[in-house]
């Protein structure tokens, strides 16, 4: 909370003394400030929860005040007489409380959390628990619940429920101090606990009273992170018996969640060296919040087929997925070796192959999942070592096309705001994205700015969580992004709606747009996006006439071969109502992975240096031949889906791949997976055996994220700090330990200690990095870039004056409608498209490894609407088979009301049902992006196929 | 010529037969040719009477009751119509003579409810024609702050029981600038052995209209809210049907009677939980949210309905205000005794012989109330402990029966006027099983938002019963003391504020009724 001015002060009298105080500031928090913590128990201390005053533990007497008050609750007034510690009837008043909800707890080493919060204040009160019980009649015998005999309760919400994997339930720790409910409807806005029956028989349902397990709990955990008294635990903390400790941890490790571009701050608990569990820090783009990934999902690490030695392919086994190939289990098809002899080979191969055929027969993809400085070190390993600017990374699958339009337009390939935003504006498009799935952090921002009465305008092909929070839910036709966004820019402009002085202040090629727009109608237009002229004028008005808007998207709009032309649209929705650079305004692409923003600033795009400064440029090159002592090819690399294409064309014959899984991310899997096969040397650098490392000549077992120490960027622009927590498994190693011992076996004189030895080394070549340095990131947790000073917080808002592009001006960058690249017809008609569950991440490399959240999301699924289900004569749970012109899968339909008919959304996280054996590796022309939201594909039952 | 004859459609009359009495009426009349018109009044206030049929003669209407439909025969044969039926060795043993010569009546002072059983409670005419809108008419002609300052000078407090000034609350709603504001009528009457509100609404409802209305004038709210308590379904239906007729002659509208002032009505209907009639659970209710107490301040005349300033009223506070318009703020002031002005309706319930609704000036005695009124015990057994005010209030021994009903005499002996609900017990009463209920009816009907209230209530109930199974007593005794304590200084309403009021009074004053065993011990 940041300290009030010094103009909105005044003081008050707190046990005597003269204290000071701010407006708006509660008796609680002048108390806490001037040193004493009164006791409380439904009150939390943490941004985000309001306080309720129903516990009565924290009760003061104010001077002239018949009652006591909730000091929680309490506002600050000038002049008030409070006696809190001296009050002898608050005393009186806070420990009947207390031995009231005492004697209805399990006895303290019976309790499921020991450790709880309860318990520390019921010692700070000095509750004598044995006294208390011995006076004050218990819980009847019998009444599992609380105080009262439940009659109506079903039986499995009496006390005890372990119903869901992540967590437990024991309402007889239960205190109805209603933070879960809080936890639940205001902080994460899931509205999946609330409080049920009437005084003394109230009690915490989820849902109808269901077991949590059947809910529609999404296991955030914010519950289990807000729960006072242990009547909500994480699972593991929990014996048999029900008897837990939230403080067994031996020690705690502050890092960064792995998972997706949010990028939340957590806390590892950790006890033995494995992890308790796992809380949310304060960062700024999570305020304590995590998800269910972040929260529960951590324990793959310690999954039994982590890889803990190197291996080498054993001689005459074939390269390729074997479906008798067991992960856990790899010595069928490779041995172990010593890292020197591992290293040896993996390099060796390399170093052959560019010796015979030149630096461009070698390629590398690095990795989104690493560190900033892991990426530095492998993008300048491929350009110096390799010598080829041959390296990409997963952010051409799913960004490019966005950072493409972007740098194009406005000169700057990430957020102009932060999500955070969100909660300034007065109207946010969401588009293409689900983040109550893929981003939920985030979501909790846009769920809670809509209870506040932002507009939340959702256009999307496919129905999602967040319409229930949204002003206008608008479903679109797939692939018609463009004939939708040009329509709205039509109205806005035939309407007059436009920023006239924003745009002749900040931009450059309007009137081109005018022209350009003038016959895309609504009525034009509707046809092909299938969205009634009326309600295209409406959501356009909203946007352009609002005081701030934001636009958030996500691959929905980047992962179409017309992705560039879709995201140019956006840019040039905001440019032209001039809803940029302001607070509560801006262009947001949800970034994916945890630092994909951070690997393409480290350069990891085959046509950028760092800092997504282009090869071509002689200046650029220069600079960075100096910082590296090296020559740097001027040639821009190849991209993801060009490298397969190059393999096959056999130019490339020798790649590095370090914590990337083609074998299951890229389209057309047949296709890519044979060229893996083809390849004559491929070094495969990762946790597991993946899809992609059974292509692989050596496989070096690397680090996960909370084994080592590494900066992130997330979707904000945050620089936020990875601290090692666990111990390395076995022989597995750091990946820029691994990358230096590649890089030392292409003769390069690297000498890293340490990953800040290579952050320093970044600062030199990456001006995105100022008044950056490691010892802030470790002092301040989190900078947000581009940081105008040392000591002055980054830029959430950027571009308020100009843009970085040669002008200062933002371009507009006019587009026509496409069909997608393959439509539907009568062989094929029905659409494909692919992403992301909540539960697994990416292609489930590390979820399908992590024990909750395989037990939430076990097997391929196929979401389809209702009526589509019922067209196939399919019952949920049906076997079901797709089939596209590139290949087939079969896997378990799922019903889905929030699916338009006519379409079917597979997640591409489950090997066995490989979602991209299906997709249309065609590329947009500009970001060279898979069309992964379009295939044309035919369904039927399994048996029919 | 056709004899007007009034049988009244209130609950109360109707749960007594009145249906059936006017069904048999009509029928026999027309059956014997004799020409009658069957009027629906309201009921007059008389449970004791009820069902109270009335015949309209030259000089006034004549009484009879309580009838059932098996006495028209009877009645008619004896000469029901002719206007002159009186009781004694001529007459009916139900005729009662002129009903407002009846000493339960003649002797109260009815301000509020002087037309209550006079009208029948939907015609307008009829409304108007005793009186009605004359404070409208009134209002109409002032400023705001006029009528907020008419209705300080009355002295009306709010008759929910925690008689906060009217006026007072009036002005600070009326201060406070919103872009709405909301006039809420806290209909939700759950007290122990009340039926004011329902009387009103049932047998007057235009009445209730008209104060709400006023208010809306007085504070600047465009919209009104009757929250009303499903277990009054009639109560419902009449104020449905009463709203609607007011808006059809412009009483209520977008332009109330040309004035260019609006002021919109509805119904809304509680869910069975006796905390919602607590202001703010009730406005958490209309919100249609669960029904949990808001911690205060805000004050909802600040931040209630919606988060708006809102007058929240009890039915009776607003019902005194169109008599306080109409007659001006001095009549009502004359009546009444100290801080306590204008009259209260007392509700006599309970182990009764002469039930029913009371008005009369702030100042009279309980014993008054409960014998001259009252009658007495139904079971004829004397009097033991009356409970005034409510289930939050305490109950009186025979001692403080001499106490003049005015709040500042009650509460200086920690009793409460309340609703002006009274529950009268012979004696036969135990007072540690009243002391006991009194913790059930908190356990049962908390919110259960708080810790004192939702828990001490329970293990109130559990000590009381220790008590009185002669469990340790003396340490019990103390503990329910400190139970007592923890409910009053930490509860978040009067809920579990209030409810050791009527256990402490037990204590206090029944000490013996907690060392007798307990039945079947």
């Amino acid at each position: 909370m940041t300290e009030p001015s010094s103009s909105t002060g005044f003081t008050l009298t707190l046990d005597g003394v003269e204290v000071s105080a701010y407006r708006g500031e509660t008796l609680w928090q002048v108390a806490k400030r001037a040193g004493e913590t009164i006791p409380h128990l439904c009150f939390k201390d943490a941004s985000g929860y309001r306080a309720d005053g129903n516990c009565r533990a924290c009760m003061v007497e104010i001077e002239g005040e018949r009652a006591l008050a909730a000091s929680c609750l309490r506002e600050a007034a000038p002049g008030m007489v409070v006696k809190s510690a001296d009050s002898e009837r608050a005393r009186t008043a806070r420990e009947g409380v207390m031995e009231l909800l005492l004697v209805d707890q399990p006895a303290r080493d019976d309790s499921p959390d020991r450790s709880s919060h309860f318990w520390a204040m019921a010692d700070q009160l000095a509750i004598d628990a044995t006294a208390v019980r011995e006076r004050l009649p218990t819980r009847r015998q019998g009444a599992v619940h609380h105080v009262a005999p439940r009659e109506d309760s079903l039986t499995h919400a009496q006390g005890h429920d372990d119903s869901h994997s992540a967590m437990r339930v024991n309402l007889d720790a239960c205190i109805e101090c209603n933070l879960c409910v809080r936890a639940c409807r205001e902080v994460q806005v899931n509205d999946v606990i609330g409080l049920a029956h009437r005084g003394s028989a109230s009690k915490i349902v989820f849902d109808f009273d269901d077991p949590m397990g059947d809910s529609t709990c999404v296991a955030c955990g914010e519950c289990v992170q807000a729960c006072p008294t242990g009547a909500l635990m994480p699972a593991t903390l929990v014996d048999q018996a029900g008897h837990g400790d939230s403080a067994a941890a031996d020690r705690r490790v502050d890092s960064v969640c792995p998972y997706c571009g949010v990028g939340c701050q957590l806390t590892y608990h950790i006890k033995d060296d494995e992890i308790l569990f796992v809380e949310g820090r304060d960062g700024p783009s999570n305020a304590n919040r995590l998800c269910v990934k972040g929260r529960f999902g951590y324990d793959y690490p310690r999954h039994p087929s982590r890889l803990t030695t190197p291996l080498i392919r054993k001689p005459r086994i074939a390269k390729g997925i074997d479906p008798a190939f067991d992960p856990a289990n790899p010595l069928t098809h490779f041995r172990e070796a010593s890292w020197d002899e591992a290293l040896d080979v993996a390099a060796r191969g390399l170093v052959d192959l560019k010796a015979a055929h030149g630096p461009a027969a070698l390629a590398g993809f690095g990795s989104a999942k690493c560190s900033n400085e892991e990426a530095w070190l492998f993008q300048k390993l491929v350009r110096t070592g390799f010598g080829s600017n041959h390296v990409d990374h997963c952010t051409r699958l799913c960004h490019a096309s966005s950072v493409a339009a972007l740098m194009e337009c406005i000169g700057s390939g990430a957020v102009t705001a932060s999500f955070m935003q969100a909660s300034e504006a007065d109207v946010v498009i969401l588009t293409g994205c689900n983040p109550a799935v893929n981003h939920p952090v985030a979501a909790t921002f846009f769920k809670q700015a809509a209870k506040r009465g932002t507009k939340i305008l959702i256009l999307d092909p496919r129905g999602q969580a967040l319409d229930a929070y949204a002003h206008r839910s608008v479903r679109f036709s797939p692939g018609a992004d463009v004939a939708l966004f040009n329509a709205m820019l039509n109205v806005i402009i035939t309407e007059g709606l436009y920023d006239e002085a924003y745009i002749a202040q900040h931009t450059e090629g309007f009137e081109a747009l005018e022209a350009h727009v003038v016959d895309m109608t609504p009525e034009a237009m509707s046809g092909l996006c299938g969205v009634e002229p009326e309600t295209i004028r409406e959501v356009a008005r909203l946007y352009a006439t609002a005081e701030r808007a934001m636009i958030f998207w996500g691959m929905g709009i980047s992962q179409h071969t017309h992705g560039t032309d879709n995201a140019r649209c956006l840019i040039s929705l905001a440019l032209a109502c001039g809803q940029t650079g302001r607070p509560g305004t801006g262009l947001h692409p949800l970034r994916g992975q945890n630092n994909v923003q951070g690997a393409s600033d480290a350069g990891l795009i085959p046509m950028v240096m760092p800092d997504y400064q282009p090869v071509s440029d002689a200046q650029v090159r220069a600079a960075f031949e100096e910082l590296w002592n090296t020559p740097l090819d001027p040639e821009p690399g190849l991209t993801v889906v060009e490298i397969m294409d190059a393999i096959h064309a056999g130019t490339i014959k020798g790649m590095y791949i370090q914590g990337e899984n083609p074998a299951m991310s890229d389209p057309d899997l047949e296709h890519a997976r044979q060229a893996l096969g083809e390849l004559e040397h491929l070094v495969v650098q990762d946790l597991f055996v993946t899809e992609t490392a059974q292509f692989a000549d050596v496989i070096l077992p690397a680090s996960a994220w909370p084994e080592k120490d590494g900066s992130v960027t997330n979707t904000n622009r945050q620089v936020q700090l990875g601290r090692a927590a666990l111990p390395l498994p076995g022989q597995a190693k750091p990946d820029w330990w691994i990358i230096q011992e590649i890089a030392k076996r292409f003769g390069l004189g690297w000498d890293y200690q340490h990953p800040r030895d290579v952050f320093a080394e970044m600062k030199r070549g990456m001006p995105s990095l100022d008044h950056i340095s490691w010892e802030r990131l470790e002092r301040e947790q989190s900078v947000t870039y581009p940081c105008p000073a040392e000591d002055a917080p980054g830029a959430d808002v950027v571009f308020s004056d100009a843009f970085p592009t040669a002008s200062g001006r933002a371009k507009f960058s006019p587009t026509r409608p496409l069909p997608p690249d393959e439509p539907v017809d009568d062989a094929f008609p029905t659409v494909l498209t692919t992403g992301r569950q909540l539960e697994h991440w990416h292609t489930g490399s590390m979820t399908r490894r992590a024990t909750v959240l395989d037990d939430l999301e076990p097997e391929a699924v196929a979401s389809l609407a209702p009526g589509e289900l019922a067209r196939l004569g399919l019952a949920p749970g049906d076997a079901l088979t797709i089939t596209t012109r590139r290949g087939a899968i079969t896997l378990r339909a799922r019903i889905d009301p929030a699916m338009p008919e006519g379409m079917v959304f597979v997640p591409f996280c489950y090997g066995e049902a490989a979602a991209n054996l299906l997709t249309n590796p065609a590329l947009d022309p500009y970001g060279k992006i898979p069309e992964f939201k379009y295939a044309a594909c035919r369904l039927s039952p399994a048996d029919a196929a | 010529m056709s004899v007007r004859v009034f049988v009244p459609r209130d609950t109360t009359a109707l749960s007594l037969g009145a249906d059936a009495v006017a069904a048999r009426l009509e029928r026999e009349a027309r059956a014997r040719g004799l020409a009658l018109t069957l009027v629906r009044n309201g009921s007059r206030g008389a449970a004791w009477l009820e069902p109270l049929v009335e015949v309209e003669t030259a000089n006034g209407r004549l009484a009879f009751g309580p009838v059932i439909a098996e006495d028209i025969p009877g009645l008619l044969d004896a000469g029901l119509l002719d206007g002159d039926l009186l009781a004694g060795d001529t007459g009916h043993p139900l005729a009662l003579g002129p009903t407002e010569a009846l000493p339960w009546f003649a002797r109260q002072q009815r301000l509020t409810f002087a037309r209550i059983g006079l009208t029948d409670p939907l015609s307008i005419a009829d409304y108007l024609a005793h009186d009605g809108y004359r404070g409208l008419e009134t209002a109409l002609t002032r400023t705001p702050q006029e009528l907020v300052e008419e209705v300080k000078a009355s002295g009306l407090r709010g008759r929910g029981g925690a008689a906060f000034p009217t006026g007072i609350k009036w002005q600070t709603v009326l201060d406070t600038p919103a872009d709405q504001k909301y006039i809420v009528c806290n209909a939700d009457e759950g007290d122990s052995g009340t039926f004011a509100d329902r009387l009103a609404m049932e047998c007057d409802p235009y009445l209730l209209i008209e104060g709400m209305t006023i208010a809306g004038l007085a504070v600047g709210a465009t919209q009104g809210y009757i929250y009303l308590r499903s277990e009054y379904p009639l109560a419902k239906t009449i104020l449905d049907a009463a709203i609607a007729h007011a808006e059809a002659a412009g009483y209520l509208g977008d332009d109330i009677r040309g004035s260019g002032h609006a002021f919109h009505l509805e119904v809304r209907l509680g869910a069975g939980a006796y905390i919602c009639g607590e202001e703010t659970s009730l406005l958490e209710s209309l919100e249609g949210k669960r029904g949990l107490v808001r911690f205060k301040p805000p004050l909802p005349a600040i931040e209630g309905l919606f988060g708006r300033p809102t007058v929240v009223n009890n039915v009776l506070s607003l019902a005194a205000v169109p008599f306080i318009l109409a007659e001006g703020a001095q009549a009502y002031a004359d009546v009444g005794m100290g801080r306590s002005r204008g009259t209260l309706a007392l509700q006599l319930a309970g182990n009764v012989k002469r039930g029913g609704l009371v008005e009369l000036a702030f100042g009279a005695s309980l014993r008054t109330l409960m014998e001259e009124f009252g009658g007495g015990t139904a079971s004829g057994r004397p009097l033991r402990a009356v409970q005034v005010g409510g289930p939050l209030c305490a109950y009186l021994p025979e001692s403080q029966w001499d106490l003049p009903l005015d709040y500042e005499a009650f509460a200086e002996v920690g009793a409460g006027v309340g609703h002006g609900g009274v529950v009268m017990f012979d004696d036969s009463v135990d007072m540690a099983e009243q002391a006991r209920f009194s913790m059930e009816f908190c356990k049962t009907e908390s919110c259960g938002k708080c810790t004192p209230c939702r828990i001490g209530s329970t293990r109130g109930v559990e000590v009381i019963d220790r008590i009185r199974a002669g469990e340790n007593r003396a340490a019990n005794l103390a503990l329910l003391g400190e139970l007592c304590e923890t409910m009053e200084d930490g509860s978040l309403c009067a809920m579990g504020g209030m409810t050791p009021f009527p256990v402490r009074s037990a204590l206090t004053h029944f000490p013996d009724d907690f060392r007798r065993p307990v039945e079947g011990d």
